[in-house]
């Protein structure tokens, strides 16, 4: 299926609600409660997905996550997920070990639209674990930077114990070509970096109104700030593109539960032009 | 679901009462597991007929908001009710549906899927409304095209053969006539065989039409004769009897409700909803569900299972942080908002049959149609 931000690959198995046997290939350790597993099939198939997309991840016996996948489609090796352990599920994949075996469905939904902010600057907003969703996004736009004007990153996390990928953050903030920001909401030890809501950056301009793309992750009120401030600038909701988050329990629109108005944020998103959700996204508990 | 060949009105039969019991042991003798309406606790219910002397002869169903009462009819009519609690979708989307299973093994774990193979269905007695509803859920779960295909529906729909039947009454809560959805079956809907029941003094028989070639072959097999100017139409009558109904939708609600998504009067509907989510499992359509992962006391076997759930309960929106929906006009707004207005968008018709469940076994009475007139009613105050 065609969407007007991307190409939704195709379902890589016959039936979407059954998983198929991946291998964790490594775990590493991200912050005190996120961790990263790298995973590959373990029944000879390949796996391809887009940047943005998300799999549902299932631990033997306990049950099943969607994690959205935190590498990029040309990363050589393995298929990244980035998780924070915040429930029973995301608990008992961060107990497992190399070797060990998870099910995984997918991949699922829309993706970030990456060749067609071809030509135009490209504003990044990520928010604590938000980075992860942007991650194979930001890889794709280094690895062909020539096709991009200006590249804005900015990030936010709560205190800069909580800052995801930081090395890399500092290999991107290296490059002579991007802008990167890192802004904590909080002081915690020494910090001599940026103090303050990573929307407030956005201000700081550093790209084209008229011709920008903006990708946002991070908490719905990290996105409705965004937008705001992004409005404010010049950006119209069109290119804006924000990843929601709902509950999600089948990822194919059977189950009903990510519905957001009419959208099925599973199959219709997780990553919708903003115009297209605009007059919902203001509406509390909806 | 065979393909369907209109059948002209000539072609009616009419079969006598006893017919009906030779159908029954037809459709048996041809392996289906043939489902039917009859009378348990106090209700109708959809369960296993063995024979059609199970079908609820003489009782009609009295029905307002909150309230369900079986009384005796004028006459032994066995479609003379309504609908009860039950709709189809309890067998062709069941209430808990194993998914798979899955054993530990040496470095992992296997999963399979290898499902028990089931009989095809024969349902008798379905109303115009509940056709509506089977329709409406095959687009929801892609039996012809969508993005997805849940493979199990398709295949239990795909074999099920439907005996349809024209109400000759309406129910104090039935509003399907201003839903367009009955309460006479029309040829555009997917039956094997409609029935509507003539009934008087000197008979007991019923007017039969094939919707497919299928339909029309059970009907060769059994004893009839040709329908007589009479016969249609007394069935015509019975069916003006059934459109006279005291509840109507108010029309444009499905824009109606999609402009207000912000109104004061949700607060006033949550003031009375218990957030229960009798409506949602009595409705035919509604389809959400939640899974359960379950394993043994050895921990070396898991299965997962679908079961029904419903946008009422807490959980049903938690993310991290909390539910998404933590008021009870916010769950109430989803679910009318999703069946009469988004569900538009999503499977292009309404999700709402009119078939009145909803009204009825609602422990407090609310009803959809005055709630959605409430929102036209107060609309920009």
């Amino acid at each position: 299926m065609m969407t007007p931000h991307g190409t939704m690959a195709a379902p890589a198995q016959l039936d979407p609600m059954t998983p198929r046997p991946f291998r964790i290939r490594q775990r590493r350790k991200e912050l005190a409660d996120t961790f990263t597993l790298a995973l590959a099939p373990d029944d000879g198939g390949g796996f391809a997905f887009q940047p943005g997309q998300f799999n549902m991840l299932y631990a033997f016996g306990v049950g099943e996550i969607p994690v959205s996948i935190s590498s990029a489609p040309d990363e050589p090796g393995e298929i990244l997920h980035t998780i924070r352990a915040v429930g029973k599920v995301s608990a008992a994949l961060g107990a497992l070990k190399p070797g060990d075996m998870v099910g995984v469905r997918g991949p699922f939904g829309t993706s970030w639209p990456v060749e067609a902010a071809y030509g135009s600057d490209l504003v990044i907003l990520a928010g604590g674990i938000g980075l992860a969703p942007l991650r194979p996004a930001i890889r794709q736009v280094i690895a062909q930077r020539e096709k991009f004007g200006n590249v804005v990153i900015l990030y936010g996390a709560r205190t800069p114990e909580d800052i995801l990928f930081r090395k890399e953050l500092q290999s991107w903030r290296g490059h002579f070509d991007l802008n990167v920001e890192v802004t904590v909401d909080r002081v915690t030890g020494a910090w001599g970096g940026r103090v303050g809501v990573v929307t407030g950056l956005i201000r700081q301009g550093g790209f084209d109104r008229l011709h920008s793309i903006a990708l946002l992750c991070g908490p719905e009120v990290m996105m409705r700030y965004g937008v705001r401030a992004l409005h404010d600038c010049g950006v119209a909701s069109e290119r804006i593109y924000v990843s929601m988050e709902r509950n999600m329990k089948c990822a194919v629109g059977f189950c009903g539960h990510c519905q957001f108005g009419a959208s099925f944020v599973c199959k219709d998103g997780p990553v919708f032009p903003f115009d297209r959700i605009e007059k919902l996204f203001a509406i509390p508990e909806l | 679901m065979a393909s369907k060949t209109p059948a002209p009105a000539d072609r009616a039969g009419v079969i006598a009462r006893a017919a009906l019991d030779e159908l029954v042991a037809l459709l048996a003798g041809r392996g289906y597991r043939v489902i039917g309406p009859q009378l348990r606790d106090g209700a109708i219910v959809y369960d296993d007929l063995a024979r059609a002397d199970q079908l609820p002869a003489g009782w009609i169903d009295q029905q307002e908001g909150g309230s369900y009462r079986l009384v005796r009819g004028p006459d032994a009519a066995l479609f003379g009710h309504v609908v009860g609690p039950h709709s189809w979708k309890r067998f062709l989307y069941p209430p808990a549906q194993k998914l798979w299973q899955a054993e530990r093994s040496a470095g992992g774990f296997t999963v399979t899927t290898a499902a028990e193979p089931e009989p095809p269905l024969a349902f008798l007695g379905v109303r115009a409304c509940e056709l509506h509803a089977i329709a409406i859920q095959d687009r929801v779960f892609g039996v012809e095209s969508g993005d997805f295909t849940d493979s199990g529906y398709a295949a239990r729909r795909q074999a099920a053969l439907l005996v349809a039947v024209n109400c000759g009454r309406a129910a104090g809560t039935c509003f399907c006539v201003s839903m367009q959805t009955g309460p006479k079956v029309t040829e555009d809907l997917a039956y094997d065989l409609v029935l509507t029941e003539l009934l008087d003094d000197r008979r007991h028989d019923f007017l039969v039409t094939a919707g497919t070639a299928r339909g029309a072959e059970l009907l060769a097999g059994l004893p009839q004769r040709p329908a007589s100017a009479a016969d249609l139409v007394e069935a015509e009558a019975a069916s003006a009897r059934a459109a006279v109904q005291s509840r109507a939708m108010v029309p444009g609600v499905a824009d109606l409700l999609r402009q207000n998504l912000e109104h004061r009067h949700w607060d006033a509907v949550a003031e009375r909803c218990l957030g229960c989510a009798n409506c949602t499992m009595v409705c035919p359509t509604c389809f959400c569900s939640t899974v359960e992962d379950v394993t043994d006391l050895s921990g070396d076997h898991a299965e997962r299972w679908r079961k029904w759930d419903s946008c009422y309960t807490l959980e049903f929106s938690y993310i991290h942080g909390g539910g998404v929906r933590r008021e009870t006009a916010a769950r109430y707004r989803q679910w009318i908002t999703h069946k009469l207005s988004s569900w538009h968008d999503q499977f292009g018709s309404s999700g709402c049959t009119g078939c009145g469940r909803c009204i009825t076994w609602c422990p407090v009475g609310i009803d959809i149609t005055a709630e959605a007139r409430a929102i036209r009613d107060a609309e920009g105050s």
